[in-house]
């Protein structure tokens, strides 16, 4: 199985099955860099709101994509976390620091929205002090 | 009702087995809500040292009862290289692999009880306990 990668405009969306697997994690992380340079992209959603669980090794993958995607000019913002799943990440220690996040897909979409309105295609720091 | 589960930990397919399997178990044991995903997140992170460092092993999830509590067990063994030194392993950051340096400390955050035992090219065994 891979995951789908859906385009819009100049951002690419993949959702994140419930169990998904290492190997369709690492898939998509080629894809992606791969496809961001085909349509030109500016921005990347990737939507965990199916995912079980996150752990360490799910999110070093979510922070490869971002810092992959970034390289080629394109941001990324992780969409739809789980309650339980941000509460488990962080009680595990995982950090998604330099990585944007955004409730829903809307709300991702209107963040890269807002991010080429402005011309802003910098790094973590601006994304933490947004 | 299955009390007791012992799953065969032998590739990436066997963690999320590992850890779907210990998520029913604990809503069967009377957890629920974020309990869920923090048992299932830790059982992931063991499930995952395993196949990282012992490539095999066997996990054995258990629904328990002390008093008017229950709680779920969990033993993951496994006859790996073994750990040469607990305390480095439990230090954050600490990772000899492709990971985080999270999994086994973090594990430890997750649950109520922990403890390693394990033997130089004898593998160890981790046994971890959550009360709801």
């Amino acid at each position: 199985m891979t995951i789908p990668i859906l385009k819009l405009d100049h951002t690419l969306i993949a959702s994140l099955q419930s169990a998904v697997m290492d190997q369709e994690l690492t898939q998509l992380l080629d894809e992606l860099a791969r496809r961001v340079g085909d349509i030109e992209a500016t921005g990347v959603v990737l939507d965990i709101t199916a995912v079980d669980v996150v752990d360490s090794f799910t999110l070093r993958t979510l922070i490869d994509i971002a810092g992959v995607t970034r390289l080629r000019g394109a941001e990324t913002v992780i969409v739809g976390m789980p309650p339980d799943v941000a509460f488990s990440m962080i009680k595990l220690g995982l950090r998604l620091d330099g990585v944007a996040t955004a409730l829903d897909l809307e709300g991702g979409l209107a963040l890269l929205a807002d991010r080429s309105a402005s011309g802003d295609r910098s790094g973590s720091e601006d994304a933490d002090a947004r | 009702m299955h009390d007791e589960e012992r799953i065969v930990i032998a590739s990436e397919n066997d963690i999320v087995t590992a850890r779907r399997r210990g998520r029913e178990l604990a809503a069967e044991g009377g957890f629920s809500g974020s309990d869920l995903t923090v048992i299932a997140t830790a059982i992931s992170e063991l499930a995952r040292n395993i196949v990282a460092y012992a490539r095999a092993g066997e996990m054995t999830l258990r629904v328990i009862r002390r008093g008017d509590r229950s709680g779920l067990l969990v033993i993951a063994r496994d006859e790996g290289p073994g750990i040469d030194d607990v305390s480095l392993v439990m230090q954050d950051g600490f990772s000899t692999g492709r990971s985080l340096g999270l999994g086994l400390p973090g594990a430890k955050r997750l649950m109520d009880e922990f403890e390693i035992a394990s033997e130089l090219g004898r593998g160890t065994t981790i046994t971890m306990t959550k009360w709801s």
